[in-house]
């Protein structure tokens, strides 16, 4: 009777209260969009100048090879010093120079041809990305120009690639997924936290405590309704990345609703563990985006990659429950059911949970200290 | 009722056996907050016992450990030693037992104002397991005896406050509890609302045989409980019935009267005499408490009229002998703007007219007008969220007004200079220092804003440590002050640059009656040089302080005039002498008010 009354306390607070429907509604509709539409790791038309000391047909082909490419957006500058210009106004991410001795040396088969690649290296993952795509269309344009010459172009090795998953190595789908990690989050830790510090700040809990209420069931009466809202907005979340955004799911749906379940009451746990801690709201929502949504932002995986973070901080990611659902999420969403990934990382989620409730209970206290 | 030795003994060594069943005794409890740098000691060993069956009030001025020590009891803190034992249990080991046989109203009510006045209820019963066929009778009691049963469905936050606070004991009640703690139930809450409140407790007292301890700041709510407990500082002064604790004044309070002159003079005069305790201005008259066994003192044109004592005497005059033996001296205030002794100027300096302020449907503020005439003392007396603070802001240029005009030394100062604004001083509700700087810092910054420099500021800062006996706290952070120290500091600030006109917004909540008598005697040393004085309390005693005042409610004013004008409209042939209070309720009932009202029509 307890334990329903307080669910059915929280549920009504819930409906009447505009914010935590926003933050478990409207906030996963605004992120999923942002990120989906706004948001691509892939570099499309980057400007780009390209500068021929001595224009001839052979500059004049390299150029064609970097116009056809999708990546760039080509303009043509007179001379170096207005490329350079044009790059330091941040007109283009990069210029492509060559000298007056490139045809010559092209021509010439004892000599290489020196092409002149200056990129501005500011975000140093474009950068990376523009070398990669200028080696790309130069590559192409030798192939095609040998070929041409009737000549067959040709390496000591020969790679052959082929992408899994994620064919079309489309970022949103690997964007979207990881999202509903943060998402899921913000809602089972921030909004946890976010409403025991405001029963603390307007002495309802003080009311509470002296009823015959049971800690047990003041932790449940908090717990199952923000775990339904939760799952709610996981649904959403779900729904929103399969159809609009036609995110392949390739496993199970149960397994992803069970996973994304025990990921759920680790974020609660974390969210009941801060607001025992903290009994302001201002304080609580530091504490829960500082601990919670701004690691399962930038060290669960879902943008930047674990492997190339200092050992330190990869130690580090190992206590954040969020890396191992992004895990999770990319594998039930682009590969499938993959025993060997998803049971590891569902364990791992287990014992954060047990560890971040099992805190919770033993800190709690019926008591104002 | 039984009768222990009369005076304020460190606790009655009561003549009852050890085996009566009190409801609660504590055993010299100690608890201390705060970490090893910095302790503060909330409860000092107070050893108490609280009969069943009656009234126990629990009484002293904020920070004397009231919420810490219900709080102790109610199990919700554990104390650093000593014992607690409730209706026969003992609270540390059987906590939850306590908790399931009390009912505990905290400061703010404990409701969740989100949800509706049937929700709460709903889920009071349903934590405190009243079985669902016993609900239908215990909730209409309950309403009915509330005044709530129009009312059930609206939400808990829209409730005025009178209203509230009879939510929260309605909830606290809905199993009926053997013993009931309710902690300052009656604070900022208006005087109908507060005697209805009381009318419920004995109701519950007579009808159910319940235990009931109340505490509360307001001294003369004593005089309702059956028993008292002061307590100060964390220790407990004495314990009894309220007769007893004033006993030891009788023959030493009188009422005097001078036929010309301002009261506030005649305050004055009276408490230069040696012979004199204590004396503040009290209705039509001057209360004074004389040293024990000294005859009145022959002052010209003056008569001297027996009183009987009052509780806040007692516990005044208690103060003064055991806590502190140095009341605070009172320098006057010098070097102010305009010489002792100027006449009062006829020509108003604050002009309201039609003023009205909105927020969103809500009217905070409706149709307000008076105005202020220079050196005068001019009171804002209402209940919470009676508009008082909102009209402060209008006049002081933080807000601006929805309607009407208001002129503030002749100039609007929402859209004025800042040099206009330099002619005022504003002492602000809660306390807006910088809490991390010291006495010393803060006046200097406040100087600084207002543009004092070099010698000037010094010698403002000194008049200002001078006047306000801040010397043994110049270095100490503001934050860490005693409540009395912060509120001089605070004023001590607004004084910095001489400001014409003050505002003050419920200075002495709070503040205990030593140091309220301070805070006036300042106040009115100030008025006599000429400063214009607007203040606004929810204490209505202090009215009397005033000049001149309006009474407001619900954004309106109910009356304006003298505090003898308005006293005079409650005067009745059964009341030939009503006090503030009863003229607030008077008013109050006498004019029709909105649904929301806290009677029951």
């Amino acid at each position: 009777m307890r334990l329903l009354g307080l669910i059915r306390k929280e549920a009504l607070q819930i409906l009447r209260d505009p914010s935590s429907i926003a933050i478990a509604f409207l906030m996963p509709v605004i992120l999923l969009l942002l990120f989906g539409y706004g948001v691509s790791l892939n570099a499309k038309h980057i400007p780009l100048a390209v500068v021929a000391d001595a224009p001839d047909a052979q500059s004049a082909g390299l150029f064609a090879a970097f116009r056809h490419s999708q990546y760039f957006y080509v303009r043509t500058e007179p001379d170096l010093t207005h490329a350079r210009q044009a790059l330091r106004s941040r007109q283009v991410q990069a210029i492509v120079h060559l000298s007056s001795d490139f045809s010559a040396a092209l021509m010439n088969t004892n000599r290489q041809a020196p092409v002149q690649l200056i990129v501005n290296g500011v975000d140093a993952n474009q950068a990376r990305l523009i070398q990669g795509y200028v080696t790309a269309a130069w590559q192409g344009w030798m192939v095609a120009r040998t070929q041409q010459q009737g000549h067959e172009f040709k390496t000591p090795v020969a790679l052959s690639t082929r992408v899994w998953f994620n064919p079309e190595l489309r970022s949103r789908d690997y964007l979207v997924p990881g999202l509903i990690a943060v998402i899921m989050t913000l809602i089972g830790a921030l909004l946890t936290a976010l409403v025991m510090a405001r029963e603390w700040e307007r002495g309802t809990l003080e009311a509470l405590m002296v009823t015959p209420l049971r800690l047990n069931e003041l932790l449940l009466g908090k717990l199952i309704p923000y775990f339904v809202l939760g799952m709610g907005g996981m649904a959403l979340s779900v729904a929103m990345a399969v159809w609009l955004f036609d995110v392949p799911l390739r496993g199970s749906l149960w397994v992803l609703t069970l996973t994304s379940a025990i990921f759920l009451i680790t974020a609660l746990g974390m969210g009941l563990l801060i607001s025992i801690m903290a009994r302001n709201q201002f304080v609580a929502s530091l504490l829960a985006i500082i601990t919670t949504f701004l690691p399962a932002f930038m060290l669960s995986g879902f943008i930047f990659d674990i492997g190339s973070m200092p050992n330190w901080l990869q130690v580090l990611t190992h206590v954040i429950a969020a890396r191992y659902f992004v895990v999770i999420l990319h594998t039930v969403f682009l590969a499938g059911d993959v025993w060997p990934v998803i049971l590891p990382n569902t364990l791992a989620m287990l014992v954060l949970a047990a560890v971040f409730l099992g805190i919770s209970r033993r800190r709690i206290r019926k008591s104002l200290e | 009722m039984h009768h222990e030795a009369p005076t304020i003994s460190p606790l009655p060594q009561s003549g009852l056996g050890d085996d009566e069943p009190y409801a609660i005794i504590t055993q010299d409890v100690h608890k201390r907050f705060g970490g090893d740098k910095r302790p503060i000691q909330a409860i000092d060993g107070i050893s108490i016992r609280v009969r069943p069956g009656q009234v126990t009030g629990l009484i002293g001025p904020d920070g004397a450990g009231k919420t810490t020590l219900m709080r102790l009891i109610a199990g919700l803190l554990t104390p650093d030693s000593g014992s607690l034992t409730v209706l026969g249990m003992d609270v540390r080991t059987q906590a939850l037992d306590v908790q399931s046989s009390l009912g505990y109203m905290p400061q703010h009510f404990g409701l969740y104002e989100d949800l509706t006045v049937q929700e709460n209820l709903n889920l009071y019963a349903d934590l405190q397991g009243l079985p669902h066929a016993q609900r239908p009778a215990r909730y209409q009691q309950l309403l009915a005896m509330t005044g709530l049963a129009p009312f059930t469905n609206r939400l808990a936050g829209r409730l005025s406050g009178g209203m509230k606070q009879k939510l929260g004991l309605a909830c606290t009640l809905v199993r009926p509890p053997r013993l009931l703690l309710l902690d300052e139930p009656t604070v900022g809450v208006e005087p109908v609302s507060r005697r209805e409140l009381w009318q419920i407790v004995y109701q519950l007292v007579a009808d159910e045989g319940m235990s009931v301890l109340l505490s509360t700041a307001y001294l003369d709510e004593a005089e309702r409980c059956a028993d008292v407990i002061l307590v100060h500082e964390g220790r407990v002064l004495g314990q009894g019935d309220p007769a007893h604790f004033t006993r030891f004044l009788e023959h030493r309070v009188y009422c005097v009267r001078q036929k010309t002159g301002l009261k506030r003079h005649l305050q004055a005069r009276i408490n230069a005499e040696s012979a004199v305790m204590d004396a503040v201005i009290d209705g039509d008259c001057v209360r004074a408490i004389l040293k024990p066994d000294t005859p009145p003192p022959t002052i010209a044109d003056v008569c001297w009229r027996l009183l009987p004592p009052r509780f806040e005497d007692a516990f005044v005059v208690h103060l003064q002998e055991q806590v502190r033996t140095d009341t605070p001296q009172v320098t006057p205030v010098e070097d102010l703007p305009l010489a002792a002794g100027q006449p009062v100027n006829q020509s108003p300096v604050i002009e309201v007219h039609n003023l009205t302020r909105r927020f969103g449907r809500f009217i905070a503020v409706d149709n307000l007008s008076f105005s202020v005439q220079r050196g005068e003392i001019f009171g804002l007396l209402g209940a919470n969220g009676a508009g008082k603070s909102t009209t402060f802001r209008m006049l002081c240029g933080l807000l601006p007004a929805s309607s009407g005009q208001l002129s503030v030394a002749g100039m609007d100062l929402h859209t004025a200079a800042a040099k206009a604004r330099a002619r005022i001083g504003y002492m602000s509700q809660r306390f807006a220092l910088y809490e991390v700087l010291s006495c010393e810092q803060n006046l200097k910054f406040f100087a600084r804003t207002y543009g004092l420099k070099g010698q000037q500021q010094a010698e403002r800062i000194a008049w200002a440590i001078r006047s306000f006996d801040l010397e043994p706290y110049r270095h100490t952070n503001s934050g860490i002050l005693p409540l009395g120290f912060k509120q001089r500091l605070a004023m001590a600030a607004a004084l910095m640059h001489k400001p014409e006109i003050l505002f003050l917004d419920e200075p002495t909540s709070g503040v205990d009656p030593i140091e309220r008598r301070a805070f006036w005697n300042r106040i009115n040393a100030l008025a006599d040089q000429g400063v214009t004085i607007l203040i606004t309390t929810h204490f209505m005693d202090e009215a009397e302080y005033c000049d001149r005042l309006v009474i407001m409610s619900r954004g309106a004013i109910l009356a304006e005039g003298s505090p003898s004008d308005i006293r005079a409209l409650a005067r009745t042939d059964e009341h030939p002498n009503p006090r503030m209070e009863d003229a607030f309720i008077h008013l109050v009932t006498e004019r029709p008010i909105g649904e929301a009202g806290t009677k029951h029509a």
